[in-house]
């Protein structure tokens, strides 16, 4: 699975992108960002407030309760400041 | 009718003037024309900024910014719609972003610009990073941004219609 990353997230997690094999438990954005989380410091702070991450999955916004089944990329990042 | 839609994504300063122009040039069925324009202030929570870096997601922040403009020509009786978001780094004084709405009469156009920016601010993935003397910093997306967004959603399509 192709995750981004980006803003802040993408900083702490020192990379923009990666291609995951994800374990079969991983099934929602939810549990996602929980295993992320789990894989080292840099994750851990990336991801140590859960409640703020946003996620899109193949480029729209979902919520964390969302199916990753079929997704080609998700991606994971703050609350939006643009305009 | 096929509204004529333009959404751009550029690194390169934003003339207002230009795109405006492009937008009405050679119609007369246009009677009203609103461009909003945000531009990079100096001082972020009092301090002095050096830049903004905007980052966003490509791809996605077209498709976003297009489903907003449809929503809007669903809404409201729009004759044209432009919107050119900047991303890299930007100086106090420079345009962010600019949304145009055209329509043959004001009210429409009015609140179809005031519409997108609200949903741009809170669903369009853009994100601020502020430069200053001491160093960066993410700027933190606000409440209010979230409620002005917000209020569109119990409103009736079309309720401002001509």
């Amino acid at each position: 699975m192709k995750i981004l990353y980006f803003a802040w997230i993408r900083e702490r997690v020192g990379k923009a992108e990666e291609e995951i094999e994800l374990p079969a438990s991983v099934q929602t954005v939810g549990d996602l960002v929980q295993w992320l989380g789990g894989r080292g410091e840099q994750y851990a702070h990336a991801f140590e407030n859960r409640q703020v991450v946003r996620a899109a999955i193949d480029r729209i916004h979902v919520r964390p309760e969302a199916k990753i089944t079929g997704a080609r990329e998700i991606a994971l990042f703050p609350p939006m400041t643009g305009g | 009718m096929i509204v004529p839609m333009s959404i751009r994504i550029t690194e390169d300063e934003i003339d207002v003037t230009a795109e405006t122009a492009a937008l009405t040039r050679g119609r007369t069925d246009i009677g009203a024309v609103v461009a909003f324009t945000g531009i990079c202030r100096d001082d972020e929570d009092g301090e002095r900024i050096a830049a903004l870096v905007l980052d966003h997601y490509p791809g996605m922040a077209e498709t976003e910014i297009a489903r907003h403009v449809e929503e809007a020509e669903a809404r409201w009786p729009l004759l044209g719609v432009r919107i050119v978001h900047r991303v890299g780094r930007i100086k106090p004084g420079e345009v962010i972003v600019l949304a145009v709405t055209a329509s043959a009469h004001r009210r429409a156009a009015f609140e179809a610009a005031e519409f997108l920016m609200d949903y741009l601010k809170t669903r369009a993935p853009f994100w601020k990073k502020v430069e200053r003397a001491a160093g960066t910093s993410w700027i933190e997306a606000r409440g209010e941004d979230d409620a002005a967004a917000a209020r569109w959603r119990d409103r009736p399509k079309r309720d401002a219609a001509e």
